[in-house]
């Protein structure tokens, strides 16, 4: 009975995520490597006796230090030493599929070659023979097509026969980098030796190359362990560039890739053999592309299938939602009903279970959303909506995806942040990444709409549509504005490269799909369980301790006490007006409880505390609660707002009342409905969306967002309502 | 085959040969890794709506680059 550790590695878009699938089944674990935002997926298997690990590396083109997918894919070979390899190829681009292949048989390690999407190979009329690649390149090699499972056991059972035998000896490949750079290798090489140089990890010649390649994190590790002799090596490299620059006008790292390529094409030769009349013959996928990205029809059909998505993930994600929300709203019933009035059921129900089922609400969003977008990437076309938008998001530093979350987040009006920030992994460039994250909450997302909706209507009653429609391109140019500003500061660089595959257009599995939505959908769950648990209980206790003394709870009792004591001398039947009357007596103070009640909670302290700043923007202390509770989810600044305004809780969907008592309310005028738009369209978005954002980033970047967001908004909001005082 | 031009200036469709890829960095590591070295024979088969970026066929398969990348890069017509 033996374990074995086997990685996959892979470019992207050549099949490595459906072949770890085919593999691997349902069975596999998803988290992140150790300190990065990169997926780590792992797979356990058992043949026979044996276990297997099956882990998935990050798609990459290539094993530099330049982006943290690729480091991770170097590092976990490096240092987890796994007894195999297999690389899985897409055997259609075998010459580009093979530049990885060969970094990884230089570092020496077992590999295993699975020339996958064999089909199209068929189908394009090209022939491969894999016997004669298997001898010209020492690797076993193994013919698949992962989406039909074909070739999946016999890639497995090839793997184990090698690890077996290798017994995690590694043997690596010598290329010939030429008569300029060979020299200095060979000297390098015995060096390294002769100081034992970082080799109880790597090979010494590879040293030597990733020291030619200036490459960052090995100079750096040599450093650590060696610093005179690491500066021994870099004054090689340096001298050796000094020369090529001079004869050859190229950098060691660009003859590197040429030699390789050259390695590469002397290997395929007599590998492929392509179809002699086949010349001009248009692909399917080009001849779709002469459609899907057409100057007209192109950006109109991406607009429509945009529209597509967005539809089916609000309106068809709103059912399952809807079931959700009643089974928490009866969950909350019940409870409510079954135990003692006080703070445990308090707790429960306010803060547990109006939380939590606040949260899970959101999962068929997400559902819904991922299954559309899985598909949507695995056929290939967000590739698509990156090159026909690059142009113009280029402008703001964002990159071409970011469409998505934008308009998942609320870009048409009533999106949700969530979902939106998850959609932020289909963007492979990290900067624009990091700006998409920030500025997407910006958008009308759902809990949003009645607030605006609310004011618009009330202070705006003849323009509201207007309104509404100038909110939401405004918080399109928010956005875009602020993902510029934060480009050319916080973020600055040149916008990542987009030099990209435009892979064919293929039809998506409908495992492939499933797994990937399933895994999503699980690990935002898990979320809710946790973490946001944790937050919705703080943010309960804030709005509602410490609670109001003893004496002034009995003053509102005195109150109530004589007209109770009226209603129960009246008889049911004969005084139905004087009794509607007293109840709605009733519900005043009990109003005016709850006002009472919430002023004097840590909320309601806030919202005191910070009338002096906040009535800059037009805010009293009654906006100031509702938009801290909007922290908790943004429906909560109708409802709060209710509360604090004595009119007991407000249905978010129905604000006539609301309304109507804040145009009465002389000190919220109009102005002040402007700042409060701003203001609600800007800040800091509700905590389920930060830990989303977090997730897809960092902690740090989630926090500066929170607080950057609602600095921002504070600003807006003061200058909205001073402007508009003196307008309207 | 004569003088080499900015891929820029390309015109769809027209056969390319890659004389010389001058990025440096992590813009050349990119388009290194994706096969653009000299030598490699390609093609401009279709630009964006706004004309930037353009997608590039190789022999084996498309890709995607900007104008101000392929400014890096210089061809030569391949006559048929």
């Amino acid at each position: 009975m033996a374990k074995y550790t086997l990685g996959i590695a892979g470019n992207p878009n050549c099949g490595k995520t459906t072949m770890f699938n085919a593999l691997t089944g349902a069975r596999q674990h998803v988290a992140n490597w150790p300190g990065v935002t990169v997926e780590k997926k792992v797979g356990m298997i058992k043949a026979g006796e044996d276990t297997i690990e099956l882990v998935d590396l990050p798609g990459t083109y290539s094993l530099t230090a330049y982006t943290q997918e690729e480091l991770v894919a170097r590092n976990f070979l490096v240092e987890d030493r796994p007894q195999v390899v297999i690389d899985v190829m897409n055997a259609d681009a075998l010459e580009r599929n093979l530049y990885l292949a060969v970094q990884i048989m230089e570092l020496g390690v077992p590999l295993v070659l699975g020339l996958n999407m064999m089909d199209e190979v068929r189908q394009s009329g090209k022939h491969i023979d894999s016997d004669k690649l298997a001898v010209l390149s020492g690797c076993k090699v193994v013919e698949t097509v992962a989406r039909e499972g074909k070739g999946a056991d016999e890639l497995l059972r090839t793997s184990l026969e090698l690890a077996r035998e290798q017994r995690g000896e590694w043997k690596p490949l010598t290329i010939s980098y030429g008569p300029d750079l060979d020299p200095v290798l060979v000297e390098m090489q015995a060096l390294i030796e002769a100081e034992s140089f970082l080799t109880d990890k790597v090979p010494s010649r590879w040293t030597g190359i990733k020291y030619l390649e200036r490459d960052e994190d090995v100079i750096a590790r040599g450093r650590a362990v060696n610093a005179d002799f690491s500066a021994r090596l870099e004054a090689m490299a340096d001298a050796v560039e000094m020369h090529t620059r001079k004869t050859l006008n190229a950098r060691p790292d660009a003859l590197i890739a040429d030699y390789r390529y050259g390695f590469i094409a002397g290997m395929i030769k007599d590998v492929v053999t392509y179809p002699v009349l086949d010349q001009d013959r248009v692909s399917r996928s080009d001849a779709m592309d002469k459609v899907l990205t057409h100057t007209l029809l192109g950006p109109l059909i991406m607009l429509g299938i945009v529209y597509v998505i967005y539809e089916i993930t609000f309106t068809v994600g709103e059912v399952p939602m809807g079931w959700l929300e009643s089974f928490f709203g009866w969950l909350g019933d019940t409870v409510t009903e079954a135990m003692p009035d006080g703070h445990l059921r308090s707790l429960l129900v306010s803060g547990i279970i109006d939380g939590v089922g606040g949260v899970l609400g959101f999962v068929p969003l997400i559902m819904f959303m991922f299954l559309m977008i899985s598909a949507l990437e695995d056929s290939g076309y967000i590739a698509r909506m990156a090159y026909m938008l690059d142009r113009v998001f280029k402008i703001f530093g964002l990159h071409g995806t970011s469409v998505l979350p934008f308009i998942v987040s609320g870009g048409i009006a009533g999106g949700c942040a969530v979902p939106g920030v998850m959609a932020t992994r289909t963007l492979r460039s990290p900067k624009e990444k990091l700006a998409t994250i920030f500025v997407a909450p910006y958008m009308t997302c759902g809990a949003k709409v009645p607030v605006f909706l609310m004011l618009s209507a009330a202070f705006f009653p003849e323009n509201a549509a207007t309104v509404m429609l100038m909110i939401t391109l405004g918080a399109w140019a928010m956005a875009l504005i602020v993902a510029r500003v934060l480009r050319s500061t916080v973020i600055r660089g040149d916008s990542t490269p987009f030099v990209m595959e435009l892979p064919p257009y293929r039809m998506p599995t409908l495992r492939g799909v499933l797994i990937h939505t399933w895994e999503r959908t699980w690990e935002y769950a898990k979320k809710a369980g946790t973490i946001i648990l944790g937050i919705s209980i703080l943010i309960w206790a804030m709005m509602t301790f410490p609670q109001m003394p003893e004496e002034r709870a009995e003053v509102f009792e005195a109150q109530r006490a004589p007209i109770v004591a009226q209603l129960e001398t009246l008889d049911e039947n004969e005084d139905e007006d004087a009794m509607a009357a007293l109840e709605e007596q009733l519900a005043d103070i009990d109003n005016a409880e709850a006002e009472a009640a919430i002023h004097h909670t840590v909320a309601g302290r806030i919202g005191k505390a910070l009338e002096p700043v906040s009535l800059l923007a037009g805010f009293d202390w009654r906006t100031n609660i509702a938009l801290t509770g909007g922290f908790a989810a943004k429906e909560v600044i109708v409802s709060t707002l209710g509360t604090a305004y004595s009119l007991g809780e407000v249905d978010p969907e129905d604000t006539d009342t609301l309304a109507q008592k804040l145009v009465n309310d002389p000190m919220f005028t109009p102005a002040s409905a402007v700042a409060l738009i701003l203001f609600t369209m800007l800040y800091a978005p509700c905590f389920v969306t930060v830990v989303a954002m977090a997730r897809e980033s960092s902690w740090t970047w989630a926090t500066s967002s929170v607080i950057g967001s609602t600095a921002l908004a504070y600003v807006m909001a003061v200058a909205g309502y001073n402007i508009a005082r003196l307008v309207l | 085959m004569k003088t080499g031009f900015c891929l820029r200036n390309a015109q769809v469709n027209q056969m390319l040969k890659i004389v010389t890829v001058s990025a440096e960095g992590e813009l050349g590591r990119r388009i290194r890794d994706l096969g653009l070295i000299p030598g490699t024979e390609c093609k401009v088969i279709g630009k964006a709506p706004l004309k930037d970026p353009v997608a590039l066929r190789l022999k084996d398969f498309t890709l995607t680059l900007r104008n101000s990348e392929a400014d890096h890069i210089t061809v030569a017509a391949l006559e048929d």
